[in-house]
């Protein structure tokens, strides 16, 4: 793996000067994630934050050949592409030669748990491939915050607001990684920008692998989070400390933690800078905070029993 | 699957004869996804790749939306795309028909149609192509098995065309059409493969040394003006249709045009109808000449760019006209092709008169007395010069 010197010096895939928030945990993902390719790369993004702030015509954010058509099918349209790669190479009719090209897909939380689950199901069925990157914000950032299969616990969005009664979402968050795993591909992996080094290692082992593989990372959100631009990494880290969201990979079907915490945080520390929370800090709500904490351990715990271990 | 062809002849579906016509073309990629009347296409050409006899690859995809956007990916990858839907099927892949022709894709799809749900029904009327009618694909329609699998050779030509870039669909009737035995006459694969040529895309996602965006934001700044390239190109490509026609006749001896005609220059009443029905409407139109009665048809061809002027010209002295329509707009006027033809034909100096008959919805049948009573009604309307239904179902 390449040294943050290294790293440093390579020229950026994604430039600056797109209309991502400051603060968004997308750009640094995208760049970690494009660098290692190590190589001519074709990406996709689903319809999300991604899309409209990197390509606002006539400019674009890319420096690599890059698509979007919609926004549930990313996998999809990767499968195409990469398949047209096969076809074309076959036929010794690639532009500029023979050559090793890498396919990514990008896609939001909404477009890869909700809207985009079935594209992704069945591209990593059929085994093209590919890597596929969820940037998970919790929540549909791009259209104004509303609700995801993603949201964490309790959290305050546009469609499921803190009101008097019911207070924020009330269902847990969908188990992507688990469910991509569950089919089978060779490498699924969590990330979080925060660690910069796990995060390029992990999208360097899975452009390397033949075959479907999959990253959800962690991406701070300071519109939809209510934070502060300049703390996204932290409480990105933060997220990764409390256990809330575990760095593991699952490696043709033994899942590896790659990070544990020397001392795991209350997940209130977490919570508590986050205005999306607000309303758990009240002391009506502590029941609420209680029950988030308790899930957190469950998950934590039934993911420290697999370490290790062939799922 | 093999093909048992006798002087170049051969006894095929319509189903067999798309395939076998996709399996000539020997497209870069295919994705599919099965779908009841045109599942047997994809059937039959899986066979053809699974016995090495095409280098396509197959994507089986999870839907037919998938099967669209995987069209986009693989075409916008500079590989030639091609695939078959019915139905359900186009319905679903809809939001990626938009996206398909927006970017420009020449992709080429078989639609076997089929009515919509609900009520469920896997039988033939127009109600899933005519959905698509604006979604910016080049639409051209087939009465026989042949003109099917012409069309389908012509339709590559046509969408990759420099002057047109756009995706293509190539409909023929569910069952009526696609499962029915006709005798037909194949090409060569080396005519086929010399009629199409090689496909070499100008930009593509895979020339990774010069890097492309595709599917970027557009505001209202520049989105009206790719809409209106867009719109040029569609109404360019009807002189490629021609073009390409021509060169088919040229080369293979069955002439194509725009539309068909059917003892229609002399005629005072004409039927106008798409596809299969077609056919029926002939004997029809020839049980009646016997009688006297100056009847005759006009059966579109090219439905997507509309071929307005051409077609008024052809209709224009006639007295009356019905358009009979296998599908229903649901607008409570008609149906769709009765509403673009009365509209071409606003600005004929004597403007006959039409009306809108709506037929074998769900694969009703359509008979020869329901043509002929459609022609004595057209015959009151003409001596009258009153027409007491605008528009009406038959076939009921």
């Amino acid at each position: 793996m390449a040294t943050l010197k290294e790293l440093s010096k390579q020229n950026e895939l994604l430039t600056g000067g797109h209309r991502l928030c400051s603060g968004c945990g997308i750009p640094p993902i995208v760049r970690l994630v494009l660098r290692a390719a190590g190589g001519p790369v074709v990406a996709t993004t689903a319809t999300g934050c991604l899309e409209v702030g990197t390509t606002i015509y006539p400019y674009t954010a890319w420096r690599i050949p890059w698509i979007h058509s919609a926004f549930e099918n990313a996998a999809a349209t990767i499968s195409g592409i990469e398949t047209a790669y096969k076809a074309l190479k076959k036929k010794g009719k690639l532009p500029g030669g023979d050559k090793d090209i890498k396919f990514v897909a990008f896609g939001g939380d909404g477009g890869t748990y909700d809207i985009g689950i079935q594209a992704l199901s069945g591209a990593l069925e059929r085994g093209h491939n590919f890597l596929y990157v969820c940037y998970d914000n919790g929540a549909y950032m791009n259209t104004g915050i509303q609700r995801s299969s993603a949201t964490p616990f309790f959290s305050n969005t546009t469609t499921s607001p803190a009101g008097e009664v019911i207070v924020g979402k009330q269902e847990w968050r969908k188990d992507l990684t688990r469910i991509v795993a569950a089919h089978n591909i060779p490498y699924a992996a969590q990330a979080s920008p925060h660690n910069w080094a796990d995060l390029s290692k992990k999208a360097e082992k899975a452009m390397r692998i033949q075959g479907p593989t999959f990253m959800n990372v962690m991406s701070p959100c300071p519109l939809g989070w209510y934070t502060k631009p300049e703390d996204s990494i932290k409480w990105a880290k933060l997220s990764v400390d409390t256990c809330y969201w575990p760095l593991y990979e699952i490696e043709d079907g033994i899942l590896k933690i790659t990070y544990k915490p020397k001392e795991k945080k209350p997940l209130e520390e977490w919570l508590k800078p986050q205005g999306r929370f607000k309303h758990l800090l009240k002391p009506e709500n502590r029941n609420l905070l209680e029950k988030f904490q308790a899930r957190v351990d469950l998950e934590w715990q039934r993911l420290l029993d697999l370490d290790g271990k062939r799922i | 699957m093999a093909i048992t062809m006798t002087k170049g002849q051969a006894g095929l579906t319509g189903n067999s004869a798309i395939a076998y016509a996709m399996k000539q073309i020997n497209p870069d990629v295919c994705p599919a996804y099965p779908i009841t009347p045109s599942t047997a296409v994809i059937e039959e050409f899986a066979s053809y790749v699974a016995d090495g006899d095409v280098t396509t690859e197959l994507i089986t995809v999870e839907s037919e939306h998938s099967a669209m956007s995987a069209c986009i990916g693989a075409s916008a990858a500079g590989a030639r795309v091609m695939t078959a839907t019915s139905s359900q099927g186009l319905a679903l892949m809809w939001e990626m028909l938009y996206i398909a022709s927006g970017m420009r894709l020449p992709i080429i799809l078989t639609d076997v149609n089929r009515a919509l749900s609900a009520p469920i029904n896997i039988h033939c009327d127009h109600s899933d192509s005519m959905g698509a009618r604006d979604s910016g694909w080049i639409q051209l329609y087939s009465e026989t098995v042949q003109e099917a699998y012409d069309n389908l050779i012509q339709a590559v030509r046509i969408a990759e065309d420099e002057n047109v870039q756009l995706p293509i669909m190539v409909c023929l009737d569910g069952f009526i059409t696609s499962h029915a035995i006709e005798n037909i006459t194949l090409l060569s694969d080396a005519e086929v493969q010399g009629f199409v040529g090689e496909y070499n895309a100008k930009t593509t996602l895979l020339d990774t040394d010069h890097p492309v965006t595709m599917g970027a934001m557009s505001l209202p700044d520049n989105y009206i003006d790719f809409k209106h390239q867009q719109s040029e190109a569609m109404a360019r490509s009807k002189d490629t249709v021609l073009k390409v026609a021509e060169d088919f006749g040229k080369r293979f001896g069955r002439k194509y045009g725009l539309f068909e005609t059917y003892r229609l220059e002399d005629a005072d009443l004409a039927i106008v109808i798409l596809n299969s029905a077609a056919g029926t409407t002939k004997v029809a139109v020839d049980e009646l000449r016997k009688k006297g009665l100056k009847v005759g048809l006009l059966r579109p061809r090219l439905f997507r760019p509309f071929p307005f002027k051409e077609l008024a010209e052809a209709l224009k002295d006639k007295k009356a006209i019905a358009v009979l329509d296998r599908a229903d707009s649901m607008n409570g006027f008609g149906g769709p092709l009765f509403n673009e033809f009365r509209s071409a034909l606003y600005d004929a100096e004597k403007r006959p008169k039409v009306v809108s008959r709506i037929y074998g919805l769900g694969g009703r049948d359509y008979k020869v007395k329901d043509a002929v009573a459609v022609f004595e009604e057209l015959k009151t309307i003409a001596e009258t010069g009153r027409v007491d239904t605008l528009q009406k179902y038959i076939t009921l």
